[in-house]
Parts: C-alpha cells; structure tokens; sequence
C-alpha cells in the first residue's frame, strides 16, 4: 500500500433526510464511527440546501472536535441561480477544505488545494496530472471504473503525490438529469415538488414491469437499487495504492458497517467474516460489485480471496 | 453577419455516420458536419459507423471543397493506459486539417490544446458543462472556442448563458434526446457492463432483445432487464433505459419514470434560438440513414434560410421522422419539463 495511510470516509448524504435526523446522524458518526473524514452539504438538488445549512456548522463543528477531518461537497450539477450561487458560496469559504463535483467548482478552486468528487469524468493520468496541477489533492473516483483501470491510473500517477478515493459500500449514482424524477412520480414539476424526495430516505424503488427491482430515484438523481459492496476486494484495492475507501450513507445503521470495514484494514477480522456480517446487517437490497470486475454494474461477482 | 431581423446566420451542423452520409449532409446544405472514427474514440462506437483516417482525409476533402467544415468528435473519455488512442485520433484530426475537434475529457483538451495550440477545440456535450462558470473553466484551461450546451436549457436560459461567457454555444435541434446529463451516465454500464463514457456506446445493439409473446405483445429488453412491453400494433421504441416503464410505489402500473420514447424537434423554437445567441444548430444522428439525413437536413436548411429570410419555418414534414412520430421540446421551451 506504498505508505498510504488506509483510511474510512463517509460519503455526503445524497437523500433528503429530514434535519434532526441529518443532525442526529452526523452527530452519531462523531462520537461512534471509525471514519477519518466525513463529506458534508447538499451535492443533488439547491432547493433542499435552506433545511440543512443552518445546521452545517454546528454538525461540522461536532465533527471536527471528535477529530474527523469534514469535507464540504459542492453541487453535481449546476445549471439554476440557486445552484450557482450554493457552489460559488460553499468555495469561497477559504479556510474548508472543498470536494468539487462539477465544472464551476473546478473553476473557482484552480490553484488552491481541494478534493475532486466523483462526479467529475477522471478516468485517466492526464486528467488527473492536470488536475493535480490546478490544486487536486485527492480523487474520488467514478463508480463505474473497473479494477483493471484502477491499478493503471493509481501506477501512471505515482509521482504526483495525490491520492485515491473510491466508494465502497451503497447504493451507486448512476446517472443525473435537469428533471426530477420524484416530482415526475408524484405528477408534479421540479419547482412544485413541494419536496417529495423527503418520503424516501434511501431513494425511491423502480422496478421493472416484470417486477424485477432495478433502479432507486432521488430527485434529478438515479441510482441503483442494489448496494455496492466491495468489502472483499479492499485489499486488493490497497494493493493496487487506493488509500481512501467511502461509504455512502444510507439509514442502515452506518456505524456498524464502519467499523466492519475498518476492522477489515486494520487486519482483525478477515475479509470472509466481514462479508458474512455485512449479509447480516440486511441493509434492504442485494449486494453488487460489477463494475469492479468490468461486469454489468449490478452483477455480483464472488471475490477470489485466499 | 446580422441580417434586417436581428438574426445571425447559425452554421448547420449534421451528423455524418458515413463518407455517404457525410456527402449526403453536405449536399443537403449542411454548413458542418461532425464524425468520428471507427473506435471507442467517439460517443457513437456502433459497429458499421465512422470514419478510417484515409476516409476521413477524403470527407475533408470534399467537404472543403464544398465550403463545409468538418468537426472531429474525439469525445468518450479514455481510460487509464488507453490514452494513446485518444491521442492518435487528436494527431490524425490536427494533421489532416479537420476544422476543429470535438473534445469531453479534461486529459484530451489537455493534450489537444498543448500539442496543437491552433486547432480549434469545441467543447462536447459529453463534457456537461451546464452553468457558466463550468464553460468558463474550460475556455480558460484549453482555450476552447464553442460549447455544445447539453438538452436540458430553456431558450431564456441559453440566452442568459450565451451573456455570461466568452465562447460559441451549440444547440441540439432535432433527433434522439437522452433524459440524462450527458457524459455522466452509467445505466448502460449497469445493465451490460459497456460503458457509454469509456466506450462510446449507449444501449449496445448486442443487449438489445425483442420477445413476442403469443398475444404478440412485445417486450423489449437490454441485457436480463424489462425496459417495456406494448400491445400487438403499439409502437415499441429502441429499448433505451432512460426511454423505459417501470413501476413504483407512489404510482399504480407502468410508467415513463424517465421520459416517453419522443424524439427532439426544435423547429417551432429556431426564430428564438437564433435571437438567443446561438451560432450553430445541431442535428443529432451520425447511426442514422443517409436517406434520413437528407430529408433532415434539407429541411432544416430550408427552414433556417427561411427564418433568415422572414419566412415561417414551416417543417411540418419533420414529425414523420421522429421516434414513433412523437417529438417533444424538450427542456428548451418551459421550465415545466422539469
């Protein structure tokens, strides 16, 4: 693992929770879950940005005091006023450290020093030589990039200094569009959703009309129905120089699958014994792994472990 | 030039699938054509599509001596330790003198722009570049010179954005309207391990699957997953996920949780999308036939001619062209499309 310090992080809570449960959750993750840095702020839709931001700072505050180091993640997708003005605000705060997840973030932290989300297209070495250039410290990397990809981007970037983020446990974002699929579902528009996504905490299930489960909704957002889990192919993971392992927050309790993952990195539990207390957890839907082994997405591949 | 009206006069761009279709655009009136090679290289990676460079070399040809341009879509997203491809299809486009190169990764107009400071870069729309600040980023980086603007603006808003940057803006007009961002979609990947970023393909013929059943319902699949089912004489579109029924809670039976299967028709909007600043219209469908092209294109050049001229557009034909006869505006005429 070249030196890199393995580390937990908790991706930023991609649905509309309801504030105190926000709050509550954050809170939780401070005082119990074994994660190093915690993603935090409104990446799918400005309209919810009003219900969490008078909380931020306190969450971040409590977080930073238990040691995390907190991260705010901008806006996916930026197109309205209110979207422009929630990214410009959340990289002009000097001090924070940002995560940019699209094109105008990237403009307004060229040349200072910031994380690239994975909603940003970095599939290659050039793309993050420049990026590194322009202040990229660490890369989360996009979902559906396979294994073998994996190690070529982590050995052509050695000597860049930069490091590696990829998610390895829940549901996965898949795609991103102008319209919202919540309101679409409720038979309204995106400016009178009256914010329906708030009924669906781990997103909204689509299935398929032979009724096979297939996709989950969460706004102008599709993910997938089941959840990525790669606890089997951490080490190997490691192995190939990617230091950073994310989970997406979901309401299955997140400081449980912390703390299996963790113990994973930190050797006391083998990567079988995790795997089996994870199938306990029951976290609502299968487990995938497909897009690591260059399979369809949401395929599950039986890891090789010895 | 700005005639009486207070309308530029926008450059048709055209799909070219083929040195055929390219001819064919051409002849038609296109002002441009846009291609790609015969690899994962271009977001159109379909079996029987695209260009050999010695292809190319001679589209260029005719084109230019015709007054058209030829624009090079480089636009898929190379993985790491595949950049050489990318990098090759970039040399080919700058040596054979294409008028510019179409480009989305970051790596690309990287390499493009320092390699060949005089090519003229245009921004894909597989870039996703939605907001001003996101365009700026890259004509500041790498120098480019035109944005193709993704299907999701309203014309007010391409207006707005049109103010606020220092390049060009490229708008679709007509043809296949994918519901998600481009560039940042991952459905076909999930469903048939093909990834439309790295390998240029959305829906791959090959997971494509029509089953009739006795009733001569159809259904449609790509790959194992139901993307719908029709009656026997109902219309059943390219099995697109974006495009698919599907079930949920909050509704009862099947429904377009995405978008219907409708193609784009901006021909009642292209009066405002000429005011709106916008210097190049785009047609969409490089897989699509020559024969369809040149009705497209005709059309269309007629219609913008007429514009120009302070004609009705009048491009009532068009419909019959459209994905099921059905056309929609998309996002471009009200904000309640969202």
């Amino acid at each position: 693992m070249r030196g890199k310090v393995a580390e937990i992080t908790l991706g930023p809570v991609l649905f509309n929770w309801n504030p105190d449960r926000w709050r509550d959750f954050y809170f939780r993750i401070a005082d119990e879950a074994p994660v190093a840095t915690v993603y935090l702020g409104e990446v799918i839709c400005s309209k919810r940005g009003p219900f969490f931001e008078p909380l931020l700072e306190t969450v971040a505050e409590r977080l930073t005091a238990a040691g995390k180091t907190v991260v705010f993640s901008t806006l996916a997708q930026v197109m309205l006023k209110h979207d422009r003005r929630m990214v410009e605000s959340v990289c002009a705060s000097g001090e924070s450290l940002v995560e940019v997840n699209d094109g105008s973030a990237l403009l307004y932290m060229r040349g200072r020093p910031h994380h690239v989300g994975p909603y940003i297209n970095v599939y290659n070495e050039r793309t993050v030589a420049f990026l590194a250039r322009g202040g990229a410290r660490n890369f989360c990397l996009p979902v559906e990039i396979p294994a073998a990809v994996l190690g070529a981007l982590c050995a052509n970037t050695d000597s860049l200094g930069v490091t590696f983020e990829v998610q390895v446990f829940g549901r996965v974002p898949l795609a991103l569009s102008a319209r919202c699929y919540h309101a679409r579902a409720h038979s309204r528009t995106k400016d009178s959703c009256q914010f329906v996504c708030e009924n669906d905490p781990d997103g909204l299930e689509l299935r398929t009309l032979d009724d096979g489960p297939f996709l989950a909704i969460n706004g102008i957002q599709t993910l997938s129905h089941d959840y990525l889990n790669l606890i089997s192919e951490l080490s190997e993971l490691e192995a190939m120089g990617i230091s950073r392992f994310r989970l997406a927050p979901h309401t299955c309790d997140m400081v449980a699958i912390a703390s299996i993952f963790r113990a994973v990195l930190d050797r006391h539990i083998d990567a079988r014994e995790a795997a089996v207390r994870l199938d306990a957890m029951q976290v609502g839907a299968p487990f995938s792994n497909g897009f690591y082994y260059g399979k369809a997405g949401g395929s599950w591949t039986e890891a090789a472990i010895d | 030039m700005n005639d009486d009206a207070g309308y530029i006069r926008p450059e048709l761009v055209c799909p070219a699938g083929t040195p055929a279709g390219l001819r064919a655009a051409i002849d038609a009136g296109a002002d441009a054509v846009y291609c790609g090679f015969q690899n994962a290289t271009n977001a159109r990676n379909f079996p029987g599509l695209n260009f050999t460079p010695a292809e190319l070399e001679q589209a260029i040809g005719y084109a230019h001596a015709r007054g058209a341009k030829v624009l090079l879509a480089v636009n898929t997203f190379p993985s790491a330790g595949k950049f050489d491809l990318w990098r090759e299809a970039v040399d080919y486009g700058a040596r054979m003198g294409v008028d510019a190169v179409i480009v989305a990764d970051i790596g690309v107009a990287d390499y493009a722009a320092r390699a060949y400071p005089n090519l003229r870069l245009h921004l894909s729309v597989q870039a996703g570049a939605s907001s001003p600040e996101g365009i700026r980023f890259y004509c500041q980086e790498f120098g480019v010179k035109r944005v193709v603007l993704p299907r999701i603006l309203t014309v007010s808003e391409i207006a707005d954005i049109h103010r606020q940057i220092p390049c060009e803006i490229e708008a679709f007009i007509f043809g296949n309207i994918g519901m998600m961002a481009e560039g940042r979609c991952s459905l076909t990947n999930y469903v048939t391990g093909v990834s439309t970023n790295m390998d240029g393909v959305c829906s791959p013929a090959a997971d494509v699957h029509y089953v009739e059943d006795a009733d001569r319902n159809l259904t449609t699949r790509l790959g194992a997953v139901v993307i719908d089912r029709v009656a026997c004489g109902e219309f059943a579109g390219y099995p697109t996920i974006c495009k698919g029924r599907y079930v949920c809670g909050v509704k009862s039976g099947g429904y377009y949780a995405f978008e219907e299967p409708v193609s784009l028709n901006l021909s009642a909007l292209l009066p405002d999308l000429m005011r709106a600043g916008v210097t190049a219209l785009k047609i969409e469908g490089r897989q699509r036939s020559r024969a369809y092209v040149k009705s497209v294109v005709s059309a269309f050049r007629t219609a913008v001619d007429g514009v120009l001229a302070g004609r009705d557009p009048g491009l009532a034909d068009l419909l019959a062209l459209t994905e099921g006869h059905r056309q929609t505006e998309g996002a471009f005429r009200s904000k309640a499309w969202r």
